[in-house]
């Protein structure tokens, strides 16, 4: 293992304020790498790739995010917490990531939604969300996330009233985010198990919201 | 579709969900798992020759006990094959690893990663 940062010490510099945001593994490179060579050769297609992806669970996966979107919503010492510090929160419920990732929730209100954009790296909290959908890794979808969230939205379906405010946040590699939806009306009998089938991988994105109670996507 | 050969998804050791469908932890397994689904659709390779260059791999010595390497695994798997098979070179593939990581390394944020990206290239 060798270190990019050896030469220079970091003292009382905080580290994660280096702009080296973009930082590929081994193993990711490697599997780039055959990516590179397979692609140039004909024999596969990348586009072909993310459907086989995209078809597939992880073991981690989206169900883990709608547990602490659940608990946040039932307790909220925990909801409190998870304001303060997102990594320790999620971290108590055993979710964490092993590239050692910090993670921040952004909480959606009446008056704000959230929206989490990305570079087309690493940058997604797949610990608590699983493995990233292909639009998310599309260039179009960050680009215009930025400019047009409104309008990004509404093709995933979700129009937002015109007063409420629509905050984009742009992950970074050691800095990743998760939408904590609005809990719906009318879930307030429900328990923890039946409140996380209400939350979609989507809907801590930002780019949908929760399911309505007894409603569909 | 190879109907007469089973589906890489009986590939030994691949870690699966209650629903039998394969379970990664990290999307670059994800994406060797379909490159590989790929190669053998199309008949690059057959599922005799993958399954002994996977077993290949497992049985090596110094693995972790808890199998959080069985892609890495995998991914030598696929590596071996392709260079046994003259598709490319184990330097080549070096190379471009390198040079990917490069890449990474020297594209701002917000920017997609690309291979160009890398200096020395």
């Amino acid at each position: 293992m060798t270190s990019h940062s050896h030469d220079h010490d970091h003292d009382d510099h905080d580290d994660h304020d280096h702009h080296h945001d973009n930082h590929f593994s081994e193993m990711q490179a490697r599997v780039k790498a055959l990516e590179t060579v397979l692609t140039q050769k004909g024999l596969i297609d990348p586009a072909a790739i993310d459907a086989i992806v995209d078809t597939y669970e992880t073991k981690i996966g989206p169900r883990n995010g709608a547990h602490v979107v659940a608990k946040a919503w039932s307790d909220p010492d925990f909801a409190d917490w998870l304001g303060r510090d997102a990594t320790a929160a999620i971290a108590s419920l055993g979710y964490t990531g092993r590239q050692g990732e910090h993670m921040r929730a952004v909480f959606n209100t009446p008056e704000t939604h959230n929206l989490v954009v990305c570079t087309l790296c690493s940058c997604y909290p797949w610990a608590v969300l699983g493995l990233p959908p292909v639009w998310y890794k599309a260039p179009p979808y960050r680009s215009r996330a930025v400019i047009d969230p409104r309008g990004v939205l509404e093709e995933f379906g979700v129009t937002l009233p015109d007063a409420k405010k629509i905050r984009v946040w742009d992950s970074t590699a050691e800095l990743r985010y998760i939408v904590i939806p609005e809990r719906p009306a009318g879930t307030e009998d429900l328990g923890q198990e039946a409140l996380a089938d209400l939350v979609t991988r989507d809907s801590m994105i930002g780019t949908g919201l929760a399911i309505t109670a007894g409603g569909t996507r | 579709m190879n109907a007469h050969e089973p589906s890489l998804t009986a590939s030994p050791g691949l870690p699966k969900s209650n629903e039998g469908d394969p379970v990664f932890a990290e999307p670059w397994q994800a994406e060797a798992f379909a490159m590989t689904v790929r190669l053998h659709e199309k008949g690059v390779f057959s599922w005799s020759e993958w399954a002994e260059a996977l077993s290949h791999e497992l049985y090596k010595p110094g693995r972790r006990a808890d199998a959080s390497d069985y892609f890495d695994c995998w991914v030598a798997a696929l590596s071996r094959l392709v260079t046994e098979l003259s598709i490319t070179s184990q330097d080549n593939l070096d190379q471009l690893t390198r040079s990917w990581q490069r890449a990474a390394e020297a594209t701002p944020h917000g920017r997609p990663i690309l291979l160009e990206n890398d200096p020395e290239r």
